[in-house]
């Protein structure tokens, strides 16, 4: 079958600092992948190459099969019109949301569908209530992002990246900008997302979201894929030493059984 | 020292100044329009990422913005014909000489609103696959332009003063009228009295309705 997501020999250097090196990463369809490490290590990185919000130094990405850009002489070379297009298969959502402030929720989650996919107005609406129901916020469809929460901002970001009916999802460290008590309602979204089959590709601090929802764990180092397997593997019995330090230190206080 | 106002001396002339007000908003209107629009591309053009572009901008918008209006404005009137043969009417000159240099001042408000706001919103736009044109129009420019308004209204309200620079080519307007019945009634005190006063009249409620325009464009932060 083919891959939802398939990298090989990605690098990305920022002038003289290599900040990915050499990665492979397979996300089939229907798969929740989970990439873990410290901060520096590369994973937001390796998001943001995915969807070409980052350009690749050097690599290959594929979506559904389809090679982004051309090859030239072993260099890859990329169209802005063709990013963009690629853009619109693959959602993001944001550690801070990034909602148009101007705009209401609802017109939040039409926008793309209007002005990109060229969608009518009623089609797009009728969409984007469909997706604010599926996050539970019908009824903040006339609202202005100011008057939400945290943890509604960021439902609403979900729901504006699904409206364009994407094939894969991004989620860039979506909670580490939220109240403690706010977070659990977006985790729950995502989890309903990937129970639903959705594609998706998460970069968290949530260990337990990582054990209990994903497919597949992956744990970035210094720019390299240092261990990836299912979660039980990689997040009960780790091979080496670094990602047994990093879980250490993600339950260092933990409250007694 | 006893000094009698004769005000009566000024508005005798009503139909003087009334054709003079009436070359005051014809300047200003067409100077706003040119120079607030063009002020927007200038803006854009410096916010380019080519050194080829920003930097003639950034050039245009020095020397226009740190020479005097008023001695463009004779330049253009006096020595462009020189210089290129072309006659120069005192509208054009006056135009050419506050269109310029709005265009230099109000980029920079351009430039400065576009760059307020955050790259995040950028992002936003470009991750749900908007082309930059797109995320200007649709995203940034709404965001910036509310943020913009006060620092505009000034430059409109500087446009609309900035007018009487006029004169110094005779073009008709409020202040080169009032200039026409001192000289003929010598009551300068009270002719530019009188025309401080109208331009207090008319900009008065203009920038009012700014204000409301300003709290209509703030729903959003409730």
């Amino acid at each position: 079958m083919t891959n939802a997501v398939e990298v090989r020999g990605l690098h990305k250097s920022f002038k003289d600092l290599e900040v990915l090196k050499d990665i492979d990463l397979d996300v089939a369809p229907g798969e929740a992948v989970v990439l873990l490490g410290s901060s520096g290590s590369g994973k937001s990185t390796l998001l943001r190459c995915i969807n070409f919000m980052e350009e690749p130094t050097s690599g290959q990405v594929r979506l559904n099969g389809d090679l982004i850009g051309t090859e030239h002489g072993g260099k890859m070379r990329y169209r802005e019109a063709d990013l963009c297009k690629l853009r619109t298969r693959i959602g993001m959502v944001f550690q801070h949301f990034n909602l148009f402030p101007h705009m209401t929720v609802l017109e939040n989650v039409m926008e793309g569908q209007v002005i990109v996919l060229g969608r009518s107005k009623a089609e797009a609406k009728d969409k984007a209530m469909a997706q604010l129901g599926r996050v539970g916020l019908e009824e903040k469809a006339p609202e202005y992002p100011s008057r939400l929460s945290g943890g509604q901002k960021q439902r609403v970001a979900i729901a504006r990246a699904l409206a364009m009916d994407p094939e894969v999802m991004l989620f860039d460290e979506v909670t580490s900008a939220l109240d403690p008590e706010l977070v659990g309602e977006v985790l729950k979204t995502m989890r309903q997302l990937a129970e639903d089959g959705m594609t998706m590709v998460c970069v968290t601090h949530e260990i337990g979201f990582a054990y209990h929802v994903a497919n597949k764990v992956c744990f970035l180092h210094d720019g390299k894929i240092l261990e990836q397997g299912t979660p039980q593997v990689v997040l009960k019995t780790p091979e080496t030493t670094r990602v047994r330090e990093f879980l250490d230190g993600h339950s260092l206080f933990k409250l007694p059984d | 020292m006893e000094y009698t106002w004769n005000f009566a001396s000024v508005f005798a002339y009503w139909d003087v100044l009334v054709i003079g007000l009436w070359g005051t908003v014809k300047l200003f209107v067409i100077c706003a329009i040119l120079g607030l629009g063009g002020g927007l591309v200038m803006g854009m053009l410096r916010y380019s990422k080519s050194r080829w572009i920003s930097y003639p901008a950034m050039l245009y918008v020095e020397v226009f913005r740190n020479t005097p209006v008023l001695v463009q404005i004779i330049w253009f009137f006096f020595a462009l014909p020189v210089v290129t043969g072309i006659e120069v009417s005192p509208f054009l000159a006056a135009v050419l000489g506050i269109t310029l240099n709005t265009i230099a001042f109000s980029s920079e408000v351009f430039r400065g609103g576009i760059q307020s706001i955050e790259r995040e919103q950028w992002e936003a736009g470009k991750a749900i696959g908007m082309s930059y044109a797109q995320s200007m129009r649709r995203v940034i420019l709404p965001q910036a332009l509310k943020r913009m308004l006060p620092p505009l209204t000034s430059r409109g309200i500087e446009v609309f003063k900035m007018s009487t620079l006029a004169s110094v080519v005779a073009y008709p307007e409020t202040l080169q009228q009032a200039k026409l019945i001192a000289s003929y009634e010598f009551n300068p005190i009270e002719a530019y009295t009188v025309v401080a006063l109208m331009f207090f009249i008319v900009l008065l409620p203009l920038v009012q309705l700014t204000y409301l325009l300003e709290r209509r464009f703030g729903r959003s932060d409730a």
